[in-house]
């Protein structure tokens, strides 16, 4: 194909996207407007179950196969990156030596850590009662440990995170989303359907039903993913090198 | 009053977005998209959406620039030794 037929494929291609956008967003409601009728359902059928979040209840209960899907993706990606991110054999291992660290920064570091890790357990923990939830605690927390290659170095990083054992973590977690949808489906009425449990009192942490389990599975699926997704890359980063150097 | 920080702070997502794609150096890139990072997560909190805020505030601003430089050390560090070898 010429240059020049690939920049007439390009043009028309673009340009007729571009006027289907522009169709599409004339016949938008406006911005800001008072009807909302997808957030009023959604709304009454989180507070039929009890779920203070209605953002929780879409995400773990009102679509909960849909987040199914999101999960997969997560941990059909993290697969990849471990699989393409390995070590070859014309590759080896080096010990990274450790390096100075600035006072500031390794004290800022080792205060922020505890407090990150805890906010991210936090809002994984009250995913069902206020914004937040399994996906933004889970990256949170694990963000938070590698506040520690920042603070101190690499090794004392390695020290605290057996990768094998997050990626265990990462497949249960996932197993266990997997195991409560088909309770639903055994016990209830279908596939990951929310009417195994009681819904319990409102606005408390063990309300929602199934909502605060499938939670707290993606949170430890997120936390584990993200932290055997950050281990492969430091490990290319700081340790694999290639052979003949 | 909600209208006029709706404003402002798109118009600060187009401004750190812009310069985002200016920047050239990936480690500056990745710098500039935290703060992108940080800016998009205020604009969804103040279009009412915290959920999505948290999570772009986390991926965004940490994960993804942390990614980016972690790669561009890779990819230095292989230079340097191509480097070193010739």
């Amino acid at each position: 194909m010429s240059r020049r037929v690939r920049l007439w494929l390009v043009a028309v291609g673009g340009g007729a996207l571009a006027a289907l956008l522009v169709a599409a967003c004339l016949d938008l409601p406006a911005f800001g407007g008072a009807r909302h009728p997808y957030g009023d359902r959604a709304v009454r059928e989180a507070l039929a179950r009890h779920t203070a979040n209605t953002v929780a209840s879409v995400n773990f209960d009102q679509r909960a196969f849909d987040t199914l899907g999101e999960m997969t993706i997560l941990f059909a990606a993290v697969l990849g990156c471990v699989v393409l991110l390995r070590q070859t054999r014309d590759e080896h291992r080096a010990r990274p030596e450790p390096e100075p660290v600035a006072l500031p920064v390794r004290r800022y570091a080792l205060v922020v850590l505890p407090v990150a890790l805890l906010t991210g357990l936090y809002v994984v923990a009250h995913g069902q009662l206020s914004p937040g939830g399994g996906f933004q605690g889970g990256v949170v927390a694990a963000t938070s440990l590698h506040l520690l290659y920042l603070g101190a170095d690499y090794r004392a990083l390695e020290r605290i995170r057996p990768v094998g054992l997050y990626e265990v973590g990462d497949a249960l977690a996932v197993s266990a989303y997997l195991v409560t949808g088909i309770a639903g489906l055994i016990g209830g009425s279908a596939f990951l359907a929310n009417t195994l449990l009681p819904y319990g009192t409102f606005n408390t942490l063990s309300s929602g039903g199934t909502v605060p389990l499938l939670n707290a599975a993606i949170g430890m699926e997120v936390a584990c993913a993200v932290v055997v997704l950050l281990a492969r890359f430091l490990d290319q980063a700081v340790e694999i090198e290639e052979e003949g150097k | 009053m909600a209208d006029a920080v709706i404003v402002v702070v798109l118009l600060l997502v187009g401004a750190t977005a812009t310069t985002a794609v200016a920047v050239r150096d990936p480690a500056r890139q990745a710098l500039v998209l935290s703060v992108l990072g940080v800016v998009l997560a205020v604009l969804f909190t103040v279009l009412q959406a915290p959920d999505v805020g948290l999570s772009q505030l986390a991926v965004g601003s940490a994960l993804t620039p942390l990614l980016l430089l972690l790669t561009v050390r890779k990819v230095r560090r292989r230079a340097r030794g191509k480097g070193r070898q010739e």
